[in-house]
């Protein structure tokens, strides 16, 4: 559904590009072989390198690489067996060389493509531009002392990824998505553990306005380190709004850097043209052309696991789910890989809908995640079975669930226990069906002369006089052979 | 008497196996020719006490039968190479409270070799310059000062270490060559000066000027001490993605002093305008010299040398720009004091403070080559230039195995000459530059007086990673040229 802001002037329609930076899952940095650790004491983890020291050099760290590789081989990218380091120059008190190692005109990963899922199972493709590594910088603090800053080096020289999608989305609802994938994809990778809230996946919001049906690209702004895909969305929502507004007042958009200040909902400059800057990017002469050996790409092709999407299209094709709770399940690995222990030689179907419906919506209330489930895969897994081999009705098993939920026991312990047995008997279910029956001839009759409706009320009976355990469907079977037949 | 000081590093290193005298008393006889020739300026930071320590545990060594190549043998160190807990200056301001809490590689292979060093020798201002006149520590004074009347340059930027070596205050010294800056002050002193191929020596803990460019070498008084230096200084670190994977041949044992059959290539586009006669005099003898010992002289043609000057004075500040980023004032080094406003006056006064002209203009040079709207014309250029000239030595090195031309266009000069003239002063490295550009093994080997009693250096140009044929011939130009003089104030 096309997402279009109605100004005075007509429609408007958005141009969303992404810029997203992952942190790189590896023991060490980049270049400088210090820890990654995250959660260390400030500056406990900068090697020599790190803090701009005389006369040090960069190692490549090849653990980097063959993430980077991972991660653009999973966005069904071009990898570029030729690349380049470059420095991009600039001065800050958390920059210690005075540049960032980075790639620039030759990057490890080119173009490549993204599937994003959307609300009711709809699909759409967005083109990756590319990806390319870098250090990250330190981190400055401000707020410790009256008159002074600290900086805090152990982030400086840890390896990200940047990854640019092409200008293809129109909507936030898109761009969350396309958030979301791309943390669903390199948390698949094991690239990326994804944690927004810890830094780990940094965004950088492009976005433009113009008017439906135009086809040029009008002036962009780059909203910077958006850290939540609610804000991403919120972020492009409060800065379109803005260049509606201008437009629509006669303004021009400049082409700036922003913040996006979440307890106002609205974006800000960040920088002033004085401060415009020329990074001077030039090939980095300390590290050589990173030329990656014949054969290294096909390698870490091979140890790709499945992906959300092919997973996805597994799901549906082989287990018979809806795109919908396909793309449920496997948004997370984890989530898919319970679902796939759930199912496991049984009813997919069925299984997906106890998976989403009943364990997800006892989660969410629990507000545990999937990890913390009281209820092992095994255990839901043997539910389903109970279901499907009707030894108790899904009504019954329902009730079990919660009890499982609870107390985290086997379901068949808890059937047992509970005498909660369905009961496929014919004899006992017969008796109790003529009981009824002679009690209600009037009824009968009715039926008789056509009102099958009444057929419902006989059922409920039965299954009243047995506490629910009666099988439904030898119930339904029973009634109909003795008032009809 | 041939007094410790007059020592080679081959004949020191004799004598000390002999048992002729002690590595202490070696030491000692250098700590004092330090003190006495002060005037020099030659280093900016002496080590007397760590030296005789040193020294001390190298005669035990020695005793015991361990001794290392280059056991009990004191040198002097270029202050562009960081030493563990002893000052590293880069003869800059802004670093002259450094002290460095690593070793660089060479400085550490020097070490476990068992050199014993003297100290950090003065140089120009972060290696930037040819006459050892931008070092925040003063003026280096050449040691044939006297023989000219005047005060002399030593060359530069390792002007330091070649007056210590051609001054006899130490055996041997470590230089670093960016654009000549090891072959040029060998020229200007009248000793052996090599510049090995780029990514034989680790460029880990050297100071950083021009990465691309940046190389250690040995600065000796003979060709054999420069095959021996280099041996302990150069292989592969695998903290150096620029340095060279390959194991080292013994240069040493390269000087078999036959060059028979030999093919020397003459450079026609060396022999540039107003080069002074005696320089192409000397050039000519020295052809004649190694024709003599039985190589085969031939013309070749470097067609790109004409631009390598301008090339290099792209390139080099570009680099420099950027790698001098990091002398901010926040981490270590000088920090400006007084009323600050924001970060950006931290940087502005620190830098302003700490750099001298000559690095404040290569920075400015360099940023302005680097930036939007000139790097295409400029820097994106220079590098395209910069692979012809080494396609230019490719090919002449299909016709020849080594190279011959002078190593500067003049003799030392006098200390305040060709300073209000920077294009001038560049000029100084217009035949080293371009053997630098192609990354090859470049040495300097004095070859004669100039009219005016100054030494003159001929410099051979090898094939990449080829240092053994260079030093070759190197050690042949050397013997035939018998070049025995010294500076009158050693009083010979």
């Amino acid at each position: 559904m096309a997402y279009i802001i109605k100004g005075e002037t007509g429609d408007w329609e958005l141009v969303i590009g992404l810029e997203v930076h992952c942190q790189v899952v590896s023991n060490a940095k980049l270049f400088s072989g210090a820890s990654t650790k995250f959660g260390a004491e400030p500056n406990h983890n900068v090697a020599f390198l790190d803090a701009g020291m005389p006369g040090m050099l960069p190692v490549i760290n090849e653990k980097c690489i063959e993430q980077a590789v991972r991660t653009g081989l999973g966005l069904k990218a071009q990898i570029n067996e030729y690349s380049e380091f470059s420095r991009k120059n600039y001065f800050y008190a958390d920059l210690p060389l005075g540049y960032q190692i980075s790639q620039f005109d030759k990057p490890i990963v080119g173009e490549g493509v993204m599937v994003l899922d959307l609300d009711g199972g709809e699909t759409k493709e967005v083109g990756i531009e590319r990806l390319h590594m870098e250090i990250d910088a330190g981190k400055s603090q401000h707020d410790q002392h009256p008159t002074k800053s600290y900086i805090d080096l152990n982030r400086a020289g840890v390896c990200l990824m940047e990854i640019v999608s092409k200008p293809e989305m129109s909507s936030p609802e898109e761009a969350g998505a396309y958030v979301r994938k791309l943390r669903s994809i390199v948390r698949y990778l094991g690239t990326c553990d994804g944690n927004m809230d810890e830094g780990s996946m940094r965004c950088d919001v492009n976005v433009s306005v113009r008017k439906v049906g135009e086809t040029e690209l009008r002036t962009r702004t780059e909203t910077k380190n958006v850290n939540s895909v609610r804000f991403v969305m919120q972020a492009i929502e409060a800065e379109a709004a803005r260049q509606v507004e201008l437009y629509e007042d006669g303004g021009e958009v400049v082409q700036e850097t922003r913040l996006f200040d979440p307890t106002k909902g609205e974006t800000r400059s960040m920088r002033s043209k004085e401060h415009a800057h020329d990074y001077r990017y030039f090939p980095d002469p300390d590290l050589l052309p990173l030329i990656l050996p014949e054969g290294y790409v096909e390698n870490i092709r091979k140890t790709l696991p499945e992906l959300p999407d092919e997973k996805k299209n597994r799901f549906i094709n082989e287990l018979g789910l809806s795109a919908y709770d396909a793309s449920v399940l496997v948004a997370e690995k984890e989530k898919a890989d319970f679902y796939e222990e759930v199912a496991k030689g049984r009813d997919g179907k069925l299984a997906a809908n106890w998976v989403i419906t009943n364990l997800f919506g006892a989660l969410n209330k629990l507000g545990k995640g999937i990890d913390e489930s009281p209820v092992s895969a095994e255990n839901l897994g043997k539910l389903v079975e109970l279901i499907s081999n009707d030894t108790i009705s899904g009504r019954i098993a329902k009730d079990v669930f919660e009890i499982m939920i609870e107390t985290g026991d086997a379901p068949e312990k808890i059937v047992e226990e509970k005498g909660l047995k369905q009961i496929t008997d014919t004899g006992a279910i017969e008796a109790a069906i003529d009981e009824i029956i002679a009690a209600n001839q009037d009824k009968v009759e009715e039926i008789r002369a056509g009102k099958d409706k009444m057929l419902g009320w006989f059922v409920g009976q039965v299954m009243k006089a047995t506490q629910g355990k009666a099988n439904p469907g030898v119930v339904n079977k029973l009634l109909r052979d003795k008032i009809m037949g | 008497m041939t007094k410790l000081t007059n020592l080679t590093l081959a004949s020191a290193r004799d004598g000390l196996k002999a048992g002729e005298f002690s590595a202490v008393e070696l030491t000692q006889a250098h700590i004092d020719a330090m003190a006495a020739n002060k005037d020099l300026n030659a280093f900016i930071t002496e080590t007397p006490e760590l030296a005789l320590e040193q020294a001390a545990a190298s005669d035990a060594k020695i005793k015991s039968g361990d001794a290392g190549a280059m056991e009990g043998l004191p040198i002097g160190m270029k202050d562009l190479f960081c030493t563990k807990d002893v000052r590293t200056t880069a003869a800059s301001k802004i670093l002259d409270n450094f002290i460095p809490p690593y070793e660089s590689t060479v400085s550490g292979n020097l070490k476990k070799a068992g050199a014993v060093m003297l100290g950090k020798t003065n140089l120009d201002e972060f290696a930037m310059g040819s006459a050892n006149i931008t070092s925040a520590f003063g003026n280096v004074k050449n040691p044939w000062s006297a023989d000219a009347g005047k005060d002399l340059v030593p060359g530069g930027s390792s002007g330091g270490s070649a007056a210590a070596v051609a001054g006899e205050l130490c055996l041997a010294a470590t230089g670093t060559d960016t654009g000549g800056s090891i072959r040029q002050p060998a020229s200007f002193t009248g000793i052996v000066g090599l510049k090995p191929t780029y990514g034989r020596c680790s460029r880990w803990g050297v100071v950083a000027f021009a990465s691309s460019l940046d190389q250690a070498g040995p600065m000796t008084k003979t060709v054999r001490d420069a095959a021996i230096m280099l041996q302990s200084m150069a292989g592969y670190d695998v903290h150096d993605s620029t340095s060279a994977p390959m194991d080292l041949p013994n240069f040493e044992a390269a000087l078999t002093g036959d060059i028979k059959g030999l093919k020397i290539g003459i450079p026609k586009e060396y022999r540039v305008d107003g080069m002074p006669q005696e320089i192409i005099d000397l050039w000519k003898k020295g052809e004649d010299m190694l024709k003599d010992a039985g190589a085969e002289i031939v013309e070749v043609s470097l067609p790109h040398t004409k631009y390598a000057l301008a090339t290099y004075y792209i390139v080099a500040p570009a680099e420099a720009s950027s790698n001098l980023a990091r002398y901010d004032g926040v981490r270590y080094g000088h920090r400006a004091e007084g009323e600050l406003k924001n970060l950006d006056d931290l940087y502005c006064k620190t830098r302003g403070q700490g750099f001298g002209d000559e690095v404040q203009r290569r920075i400015m040079i360099g940023t302005y080559v680097l930036s939007a709207g000139y790097y295409d014309a400029y820097y994106a250029k220079a590098q395209k230039i910069r692979t012809l000239i080494s396609q230019d030595f490719k090919n002449a090195y299909e016709s020849c195995d080594v190279i011959l031309t002078p190593t500067c266009p003049s003799a030392a000069f006098g200390i305040g000459e060709n300073e209000d003239d920077p294009v001038k002063m560049y000029l100084n490295d217009v035949f080293t530059v371009p053997t630098s550009l192609a990354g090859l093994p470049g040495i300097s080997v004095p070859t004669g007086l100039s009219e005016g009693g100054l030494p003159l250096g001929l410099q051979l140009i090898g094939r990449a990673f080829d240092e053994e044929t260079l030093l070759r011939t190197a050690g042949v130009l050397e013997t035939a040229a018998g070049f025995t003089a010294k500076p009158k104030m050693l009083g010979a």
